[in-house]
């Protein structure tokens, strides 16, 4: 069709690492503070939001990756011996996520898709809460107030608009907390993002929109999404925009936390692209053999966010048997406690799918779930589960 | 009580609201400065402010959605679509998003939105501008959807439907925005008669003839004509489309024994359906004929010159009366 490889303007060239030189947007070279053998390289200008990030607070990133890795191969496990329906893989999504959510703070709200799932660990959402939906135990998983986070959105781009109203109500409240929206590369084509960056630059709202830009929307790449740069489209709406290497910690921490700053102190709206790979399939359904180059992926695997972090770490001589026993330590137990959450979950009961329809009676639904509950009564068991009927 | 538009009832519904509770936010196309194309939210803004009456970008997915971020932050947006036509780009987010989000959350998040709809035809505009989309929302789990279809209902029910938990697809007929009626702005929305109810408009024994929105006064018409006849019709606002206050329907249709519905909107698939339906359901050995509806045909809206031959009129609706009551009609000897 119409789209080459120089169509996605220095991502298809050449990823993450390749120079600056590349690029011909308006948005400047991509932000990259950890080169990918793990060095420290500085930039002048996000280098001061990442200044005091200590030793110890570099590790712990690393052991967050590590962790939602795990999750994430735990998850994948569970649903290939039958446990989960279906999981999404951030697989090679870590840095993003953690970088990002980690520069959050507690008040501020978080609107994700439905990969966000280390975005949702940072959040401290119950680990088997991650899980509901992909088990069928519930529509979506957690209280949103309780952590600060909507429940996953499947509808691609929608939850941009509620992460933009979200922050049109922080600024009339008078508050200083701003909300963060995810989604991914293919989300940047649908016509909700696109609104909500208009209504975001014309209210001056609050919201950081955080694209992990993964390179593919199921089997679509993401130079049939854009012509341009994805962050240059910032540009367009009248929204600052910065394109940063999505498989470095640091550099997507210093974003983050530059556009935050700017949200809270009315600065309004920021658009950060975060270039990474999905390195897994779509879903566990998807089979990624059949639309993606091998080569490809073995290019991304040399970037890989985790293995970065470690280099730097092994660097800096912070790299102790003690900090490799304790991040393992915690990724098992992580992954035990995941495992138990999801087995271990009840089973909704058949009347609970009338419940929450509504928050008021409904005359039409309460006659059906009247009619239902006797017909189930009728087998003589209340829930109707263990009847042939029931059953069938 | 004051006489009033049926629009300018709503702005002082909308008022109402506006006053009582700080957490209340208008949002719409032109709804500003402007006070809407129809002028229903005229001065508001002037007296309450830019961020309480907001005029927003040209966007109605993001009006709609954005509503939902502010329902998630503890607001409760009112929402203005401009016209029935253009609710369409806002229908994502309407079904997969306001419609769901309770149930999605289990409860912990509540969709408070009302989504205000001119709707109808009758006044001559061009294409767009005359639908009756009601069809699409009262199929959709979550939602709600009233018309009103006098100002004193315009008044109430707009305050009750801001005031409920639950989102709400409130459908103004347009053409009967200049109509005047008398309004008792007194009245507390609590004391009113609730939104979800049916209302007998005029008694009768003989067919229930049931009409919403902007064929409430064609079906009144119709009844008043019918009876000079020595037919008595029973006509049913049904205020509520969903639900629908079918206790209401039953009483009245058990006494007349014959059901007649008419609306706007094309047949197939349409609200009338599902009343005959349910109402056959539930009343089948008390029918003496046929449900029988009398609707706009399944066409596109068509061009103002001809617009009355799909709009039901009241002759149309009396053929329809006449249809159930077995007497001569213009499908008499037709079989089927």
């Amino acid at each position: 069709m119409f789209t080459d490889e120089l169509g996605q303007g220095g991502n298809a060239a050449g990823g993450p690492d390749s120079s600056a030189g590349h690029h011909h947007g308006a948005g400047g070279s991509m932000v990259q503070l950890i080169t990918p053998g793990g060095e420290r390289v500085s930039h002048p200008q996000y280098d001061a939001w990442v200044r005091e990030v200590t030793d110890e607070q570099l590790a712990s990133l690393y052991e967050d990756m590590v962790v939602i890795r795990r999750i994430d191969t735990e998850a994948t496990a569970l649903q290939r011996q039958g446990e989960l329906g279906l999981w999404p893989p951030m697989l090679g999504q870590e840095a993003s996520q953690i970088g990002s959510a980690r520069s959050l703070r507690d008040d501020d709200f978080v609107f994700s898709s439905y990969r966000e799932n280390g975005v949702a660990y940072c959040r401290g959402v119950d680990l088997a809460d991650i899980l509901t939906v992909w088990r069928g135990n519930a529509s979506s998983g957690w209280d949103p107030y309780t952590v600060n986070m909507a429940t996953p959105q499947i509808i691609i781009g929608a939850q941009t608009l509620h992460a933009t109203g979200y922050a049109m109500g922080i600024q009339n409240d008078g508050a200083d907390s701003v909300a963060i929206t995810y989604f991914g590369d293919g989300a940047t084509s649908e016509g909700d993002v696109n609104e909500a960056m208009v209504f975001a630059a014309s209210f001056q709202s609050p919201v950081v929109f955080f694209c992990q830009n993964n390179h593919w929307a199921i089997s679509e790449p993401v130079r049939l999404q854009s012509h341009i740069r994805i962050a240059d489209r910032a540009a367009g709406f009248g929204i600052p925009s910065v394109q940063v290497d999505g498989n470095d910690v640091l550099a997507v921490m210093a974003a983050t936390r530059e556009a935050i700053e700017r949200a809270r102190h009315g600065g309004g709206p920021t658009f950060i692209e975060a270039v990474t790979y999905r390195m897994g399939p779509h879903t566990t359904a998807d089979d990624p053999t059949r639309y993606r180059d091998a080569n490809e992926l073995e290019d991304w695997a040399a970037k890989d966010p985790i293995a970065r972090v470690k280099g730097l770490l092994e660097r800096k001589g912070l790299l102790t048997e003690q900090l490799e026993a304790r991040v393992a330590a915690k990724a098992d137990a992580v992954a035990r406690e995941m495992r138990a959450g999801c087995i271990n979950m009840p089973d909704p009961e058949p009347m609970d799918i009338f419940k929450n329809v509504y928050s008021t009676p409904n005359s039409w639904l309460d006659r059906q779930e009247d009619h239902y509950s006797r017909y189930l009564a009728s087998f003589g068991d209340p829930a109707g589960a263990n009847s042939e009927e029931g059953a069938r | 009580m004051t006489q009033m538009t049926f629009a300018r009832a709503i702005n002082s519904g909308l008022r109402k609201s506006l006053e009582n509770d700080p957490k209340v936010i208008l949002m719409g196309e032109d709804i500003g400065t402007l006070g809407g194309v129809f002028r229903v939210t005229d001065g508001l803004q002037k007296d309450f402010g830019k961020h309480r009456v907001v005029d927003t970008p040209l966007a109605e997915s993001a009006i709609m959605g954005t509503a939902v971020g502010l329902a998630y932050r503890g607001y409760r947006p009112v929402v203005e679509i401009q016209f029935d036509g253009f609710i369409y780009p806002a229908f994502d987010q309407i079904v997969s998003q306001v419609a769901k989000i309770h149930y999605r959350t289990q409860g912990a998040v509540k969709m408070p939105i009302t989504v205000r709809v001119p709707f109808g035809g009758g006044i001559g505009s061009p294409e767009h501008h005359s639908e009756s989309p009601e069809a699409y929302f009262t199929h959709t789990s979550g939602l709600r959807v009233v018309s009103p279809s006098t100002p004193q209902d315009a008044h109430t029910m707009i305050q009750q439907a801001i005031a409920l938990d639950d989102p709400v697809l409130y459908f103004e007929p347009k053409r009967r925005y200049h109509d005047k009626g008398e309004v008792d702005e007194s009245i507390e929305p609590g004391a009113a008669l609730s939104m979800e109810k049916a209302r007998v408009v005029i008694e009768g024994t003989d067919v229930t003839l049931v009409a919403y929105g902007p064929l409430v006064k064609t079906a009144k018409d119709a009844a008043l004509a019918a009876a000079d006849e020595g037919v008595s019709i029973e006509v049913i606002d049904l205020r509520s489309l969903a639900p629908v206050d079918f206790a209401t329907l039953e009483a009245s249709v058990r006494k007349t024994g014959r059901l007649v519905i008419t609306h706007e909107a094309g047949q197939s698939g349409g609200l009338g359906a599902e009343v005959a339906a349910s109402i056959t359901e539930r009343c089948f050995y008390h029918l003496e004929a046929a449900p029988v509806r009398v609707t706009g045909f399944d066409i596109p809206y068509p061009y103002s010159k001809v617009e009355m031959h799909h709009l039901p009129g009241l002759d149309r609706i009396l053929d329809g009366v006449d249809r159930a009551l077995g007497r001569p009609n213009s499908l008499s000897g037709l079989e089927g």
